[in-house]
């Protein structure tokens, strides 16, 4: 996409169009990568619910797969996952590994 | 008829709010100013305005507060001084950068440490390149009619930031003089109704205020700053033309005062251009061709139009109510000096730290550099380009 000059902006950087941080991708912001393993998940939606960002993808009420285009590797989820008999479902691991 | 009236600068900058009747106002008092927001929320409590008053904890919650309220739709005003700004700088940027035309009258002060509540420039000069536009008031007629038009300046369309009236902490804010109140129909009908362009509480067309805009945008949005501060001295010179209508008196980018055939100038902000005045007449009726320049809008400062308004003189002292440490001269001396730079001509200039925490600028301080301008045309060299005068050695 080609990018704006300084007379094409919204004056004070306003944002008029609704959801639109969908179109800015953050992956790469990421030193640690979380690993969803799924036997271990009882699907209580917490990562889906403190994720700061979407990178929780929710289907029917059942968690999916992470949408690696927006984590950036924050931890949060991974903390607050109850995970099943003492085993969390999220685990941070360092990219690259 | 307009009412004729004995007050203060904070009683008349009170009243020029109360007429405009904001819709939110969140305020800290702080010495000097305190008197501007007491009198202001008297107002409120007792119905002669509609505006909102947030209780705030401190100067920098004030202006968050005002941050959000302007971005929420509302005509929006607070107050401040010295530490109260100083505390404020951060969101000061933030209020510029989401262009909010937030009004707000600084009775100036001296900063800390020493403590000092007395009236000097260091904290506006130390919120001069934040993006906010600056008005200089000499007196509380200057405060008041100043107070008025930053409303329509801020609120243009073609501009949308916020402005900081500025008037002498003290000399002005806590002395009364004779001057005029405008009715306040008029005073309404000369704002006008605000409306905001991207209101956060317009629900059926949702908004975000402060995104994250990294290298990809930085540059072009302080680029379109910096764009629209260029349009600023037109907006205050058409607002001025409507003013001048309706009162009869006359505001420009700045005043000059017995300027066209001096051979030589004095430059300088707020209530101490009054008392040079003064001596500038003698020194005319003694035969010397002398005269002064006062800014009015010193954010952004109009550099062509000063250094035109300059540029014949012999030479020229600046003086500063405020010292710029480690930067060598005083904020105002160097963007005189950067106005004059842009001519072809060079002038013989200096720069005089004065009046510092409050102490008096009195007429001999005026003359002692009126001599010295005279010496130094005689001489054709400055002696030193920077000193304080009025200080004990």
């Amino acid at each position: 996409m080609k990018k704006k000059g300084w007379k094409e902006l919204t004056p004070g950087a306003v944002v008029t169009e609704p959801g639109s941080s969908r179109q800015f991708k953050t992956g790469s912001w990421r030193a640690f990568k979380p690993r969803w393993i799924e036997e271990n998940c009882i699907h209580c939606l917490f990562c889906w619910i403190y994720c700061p960002d979407m990178a929780i993808s929710v289907k029917d009420g059942k968690r999916g797969e992470f949408n690696f285009d927006y984590c950036k590797g924050c931890g949060i989820c991974a903390l607050e996952c109850p995970g099943k008999k003492g085993n969390k479902a999220i685990v941070m691991e360092e990219e690259g590994n | 008829m307009p009412k004729i009236v004995a007050v203060t600068g904070n009683e008349a900058v009170a009243e020029a709010l109360k007429q405009v009747n904001p819709d939110v106002c969140a305020a800290y008092p702080i010495t000097p100013q305190t008197d501007i927001m007491q009198r202001f929320s008297s107002f409120a409590s007792n119905g002669k305005v509609k505006t909102e008053m947030i209780l705030v904890e401190s100067e920098h919650s004030a202006m968050s507060a005002c941050v959000g309220a302007s971005a929420a739709g509302g005509r929006v005003i607070t107050a401040t001084s010295s530490q109260g700004l100083a505390l404020m700088w951060e969101i000061l940027w933030i209020a510029s950068g989401d262009r909010l035309p937030i009004v707000m009258p600084l009775v100036n002060r001296a900063l800390s440490a020493p403590i000092n509540i007395h009236g000097d420039h260091s904290d506006g000069m130390g919120a001069r390149d934040c993006g906010w536009i600056q008005l200089w008031s000499e007196n509380a007629q200057e405060a008041y009619d100043n107070t008025i038009q930053a409303f329509r300046i801020a609120e243009h369309m073609d501009i949308r930031l916020p402005v900081m009236v500025c008037l002498d902490g003290f000399i002005i804010s806590h002395s009364i003089t004779r001057m005029e109140f405008l009715e306040d129909e008029k005073v309404r009908s000369f704002v006008g109704d605000f409306r905001q362009v991207n209101p956060l509480l317009d629900l059926d067309n949702p908004v975000s205020y402060g995104p994250l805009i990294l290298t990809d945008y930085y540059m072009e949005y302080r680029k379109a700053h910096e764009h629209v501060m260029s349009k600023v001295p037109g907006v205050v010179m058409q607002v001025a033309d409507e003013f001048e209508k309706i009162t009869g008196r006359k505001y420009g980018l700045f005043e000059s005062y017995r300027l066209d055939d001096a051979e030589i100038g004095i430059v300088v902000l707020n209530s101490a251009a009054g008392t040079t005045k003064d001596v500038i007449d003698e020194f005319r009726s003694k035969g010397i061709k002398a005269g002064l320049l006062k800014p009015r809008l010193f954010r952004p400062f109009p550099y062509a139009e000063v250094g035109e308004a300059l540029k014949h003189l012999k030479a020229v002292c600046v003086l500063d109510r405020a010292d710029a440490f480690g930067a060598s001269f005083g904020p105002l001396f160097m963007d005189i000096a950067s106005s004059l730079y842009i001519q072809d001509k060079r002038l013989l200039m200096f720069n005089r730290i004065y009046g510092l925490g409050g102490r008096d600028y009195m007429p001999d301080q005026a003359e002692l550099v009126l001599n010295e301008l005279v010496d130094t045309v005689k001489t054709g060299k400055v002696r030193s380009v920077k000193e304080y005068i009025g200080v004990r050695e």
